[in-house]
């Protein structure tokens, strides 16, 4: 399978199954779109014909010729022989977790998908002892795996302070003797943060991740403190201290996290003001996930705004490159050369297989998404039950099993888009919802053209 | 090649041999929490990592 699409004045054409990224000129990109699938050894004559009303003969044999060299090197039409791997994540470790510490919160966000924090089940705070079992379950079902993942996560984490820091102490006194290293992260709406949870975070946390959708305009027409106001002038400032002091340690990630919506269908603005008034340079800005009746969602009629969009803002970031001042946009990080194995790629985020939430109660569900829905309650840490028949469910999805993902060529970058999505608007974890495909292929996209422009001497 | 330059290696095929480790961040803790993107995540096999 080849994926060919111009862009920003490039010709491109992704050899699918490779992953191999070519850039074409016109009459070559013209002459491969007359191909679905591999070349034949001698040129067809009625393409020949075709063609060469706009091109000279010799040339198009030329190309083909050309063609044909990258197709016998593996870098065209090549093979989807990854099916083969599809079982091999049954029964794997649970190496991930993310901790809901607090189901409460003290924003009321207009798009929430925690119903305001408490995932419609009551507002409670983690116990400190349900948290040391989740790293008692981490440890113990983890299995070979070294690395272990816990997201301190909400509600607002901040809002249950005391527990978050005996928790990882906890872990940290359990490491030596698993042979395990925690990398904790915690995503914070910044309300609460001071100098002593800020010093604590940057020497604790791996990673960072600070809800700020952008202009002040934006951010608090839907991010709201309890009394209706916004939340911008509160939190912007402890950002900003959170991040200088970030960078003068050992731990440098972090995210400034962003949700766009209908709202500002112009969310390129958002990230400049983030990067650039703001001070920030890591930064995600994501489409809201919303039932399609809330006034602030995206609906398929906005999908050509935010496709020029994302185009407006890949352009900007190549010129911001090239003069070597350009912010990260995590949509559009990319590794051609290096990036996640194929294995990796058939499955995605490993929801409920590798990486399951736990909530203040101790339920076990497949993700935060997945929360306050007894459908998909997993088990618990109390009665230390697990429902293996759902593990094996979420184990055995793949790219193979969801509708459409086989015939698409974006299915190793989003690997088959997010399991909790596909639920709850499709009510099946296998049927991919097509807006959120239809703007992660522009993304993948653009991203790969940002590839190609900075390979562009 | 005069009309084609390709900007990357293709190991998508390679990258099986010592995949699938398993030690690699599940994509969704890294920034997003509401959608994937697989495809940046780092990968962490270190045989993989250095057989470069």
């Amino acid at each position: 399978m080849v994926h060919t699409f111009y862009l920003n004045g490039y010709y491109i054409a992704l050899d699918v199954n490779s992953g191999a990224v070519h850039v074409l000129d016109k009459l070559c990109f013209d002459l491969l779109n007359k191909f679905e699938d591999k070349l034949p050894k001698d040129f067809p004559s009625e393409i020949l014909e075709e063609l060469s009303k706009d091109y000279s003969k010799e040339e198009l044999l030329e190309v083909y010729a050309e063609l044909l060299e990258l197709q016998a090197a593996g870098q065209l039409f090549s093979e989807d022989d990854y099916e083969r791997f599809t079982d091999m994540m049954k029964g794997a470790p649970i190496k991930s977790m993310c901790l809901h510490i607090s189901h409460d919160c003290n924003l009321r966000c207009k798009y929430c998908f925690a119903s305001t924090g408490d995932f419609g089940k009551g507002r409670k705070l983690m116990p400190v002892e349900t948290g040391k079992k989740a790293i008692d379950f981490l440890l113990t079902h983890s299995g070979n795996r070294h690395n272990l993942e816990l997201d301190f996560f909400g509600g607002e984490p901040l809002m249950n302070w005391d527990a978050v820091k005996e928790i990882v102490d906890y872990a940290r006194s359990k490491e030596e003797e698993y042979n395990k290293k925690f990398r904790f992260t915690v995503t914070t709406n910044g309300v609460l943060l001071d100098d002593e949870n800020i010093d604590y975070i940057n020497k604790e946390m791996k990673n960072v991740v600070l809800s700020l959708d952008g202009r002040k305009c934006v951010n608090d027409n839907m991010r709201l403190a309890i009394n209706g106001k916004g939340s911008y002038d509160v939190i912007v400032p402890k950002f900003q201290k959170l991040v200088e002091k970030r960078l003068e340690g050992e731990n440098k990630e972090y995210y400034a996290r962003g949700t766009f919506t209908k709202n500002n269908l112009d969310f390129a603005k958002d990230v400049y003001h983030i990067a650039d008034d703001l001070g920030f340079d890591q930064l995600s800005v994501e489409p809201v996930i919303a039932d399609p009746s809330e006034p602030y969602a995206i609906t398929e009629e906005d999908l050509p705004t935010i496709f020029a969009e994302y185009e407006k803002l890949a352009v900007e970031m190549i010129r911001r490159k090239k003069e070597g001042r350009c912010f990260n946009f995590f949509h559009f990080m990319i590794n051609l050369d290096q990036g996640p194995c194929a294995i990796k790629r058939l499955r995605g985020c490993g929801c409920g297989n590798e990486y399951v939430s736990v909530t203040p109660d101790g339920d076990i569900y497949p993700c935060h998404q997945f929360v306050g829905n007894d459908e998909w309650k997993m088990g618990n840490l109390d009665d230390e039950t697990l429902d293996i028949e759902m593990k094996d469910k979420f184990a055995c999805s793949n790219i193979y099993t969801k509708e459409g993902c086989k015939d698409c060529w974006c299915k190793f970058y989003c690997s088959g888009g997010c399991n909790a999505n596909n639920y709850s608007f499709n009510k099946d974890i296998n049927k991919p919802v097509k807006l959120s495909c239809e703007m992660e292929r522009k993304r993948v996209e653009c991203a790969i053209m940002i590839k190609v422009a900075m390979a562009d001497k | 090649m005069e009309h084609i330059k390709t900007v990357n290696n293709a190991n998508l095929k390679e990258s099986c041999a010592k995949g699938g480790c398993g030690e690699c961040q599940a994509s969704c803790q890294s920034a997003c929490k509401t959608s994937c993107t697989v495809a940046n995540q780092e990968c962490e096999n270190e045989s993989r990592k250095n057989n470069k």
